[in-house]
């Protein structure tokens, strides 16, 4: 497969690292080059460096050819900006977004970018562990609770 | 009408001020809790503080009555999640979102944002008009950027000046809507006569732009 990751945050590390290894042909969009640390000294992918909004900056990445695109800033606005311009102008055919804000998540993922949504997961992880039970299923954390719902 | 502006920077401040002073309806939400208190002395029950990408805040704000949402931050990302938001949410009628790098125009029609404003394209265009005269300048895009507002300062050399608009091989979707003479704004007819330094606003359909930035364009030896 290949894989473009906006963002070298933990995650976003840890993502490319692990899709690197099994294969996959994976570049890194990644804003401030001392987060690149990150990547430790093994990561095989390649590593772009700039802003993820930017259509040039993508097109280098090779958004043009890439098969999964995934959004992992900071921030939800921006990752879900950059999901829509790799679905809506680059048609990649799978496209991933971490969204924060369950709401906001739940809100495009009906619109057909495949949000995760941190908070509502551990949250319902926690609520689990504090009652002794075993853990559910991460699709069912990944959508919002009747609870939260106003 | 009733204008929610989200970001109270200077633009939104004085977009606020401007429209109150309209008599509209505005509610001016920002998040940042100092600016919000500031604005608050001054404008009163006015400001609300929040974040307009919450849907939270903008059912509070009662996005759900509003006729225009304009979001007016200083981030793109931000502009264009909350007009979707009051898009898909809220039902607002029409989303006005500022962009600030002007690249970001076309992702934002191709989403569903009614307007955009670029600041720096207007900025830009103002620059270059100095340069090469007769440019038309876009005011705005509707329906996705299909059709343009746009303006045309006339120059002295313009190959209109004396024309009557009838005589004027205008493009087939293309409309002459309004003159600014003189800080006057005249409704033209077909027996207006066009005159050095009017401000020509013209509805065109995008692809027509170039054709009718040729008739109003002076002789140009390039």
């Amino acid at each position: 497969m290949r894989i473009v990751i906006l963002g070298c945050g933990r995650t976003g590390a840890a993502l490319a690292r692990l899709m690197a290894a099994e294969g996959h042909k994976v570049t890194l969009i990644e804003w401030n080059s001392d987060s690149l640390e990150r990547l430790g000294g093994k990561f095989s992918g390649a590593v772009i460096t700039g802003n993820g909004l930017d259509e040039d900056v993508l097109k280098k990445a090779g958004i043009e050819q890439a098969d999964l695109f995934v959004a992992l800033t900071e921030g939800d606005n921006r990752n879900l900006m950059a999901a829509q311009i790799a679905r809506e102008r680059f048609r990649v055919p799978k496209v991933i977004a971490k969204v924060n804000d369950p709401i906001r998540a739940e809100a495009y993922r009906e619109r057909g970018i495949y949000t995760i949504c941190y908070s509502l997961i551990g949250s319902a992880m926690i609520r689990d562990l504090a009652y002794d039970r075993p853990f559910g299923s991460i699709e069912e954390y990944n959508t919002v609770p009747p609870a939260l719902k106003d | 009408m009733y204008i929610i502006i989200v970001g109270a920077g200077n633009v939104g401040y004085y977009l606020a001020k401007t429209l109150l002073n309209a008599g509209h309806e505005v509610l001016l939400i920002e998040r940042d809790k100092r600016r919000c208190a500031l604005l608050s002395d001054e404008l009163g029950e006015v400001v609300m503080r929040g974040r307009g990408d919450e849907i939270r805040i903008m059912r509070e704000a009662g996005a759900d009555r509003a006729d225009i949402v304009v979001a007016c931050t200083g981030d793109d990302e931000d502009n264009l999640i909350i007009s979707q938001i009051a898009k898909w949410y809220f039902n607002v009628p029409r989303t006005v979102a500022r962009i600030n790098d002007p690249r970001n125009e076309g992702i934002f029609q191709q989403l569903g944002i009614d307007a955009t404003v670029s600041s720096t394209n207007i900025i830009y265009h103002l620059i270059e008009q100095e340069l090469e005269t007769g440019e038309v300048i876009p005011l705005a895009a509707l329906k996705r950027g299909n059709i343009e507002i746009v303006d045309v300062e006339l120059t002295t050399r313009s190959p209109v000046i004396g024309k009557r608009i009838s005589d004027l091989p205008l493009p087939p979707n293309a409309l002459i809507v309004c003159i600014i003479r003189q800080d006057n704004a005249i409704l033209p007819h077909a027996d207006t006569v066009l005159e050095p330094h009017d401000s020509v606003i013209a509805l065109v359909s995008a692809q027509d732009e170039r054709l009718l930035r040729r008739v109003f364009a002076e002789e140009q030896s390039e």
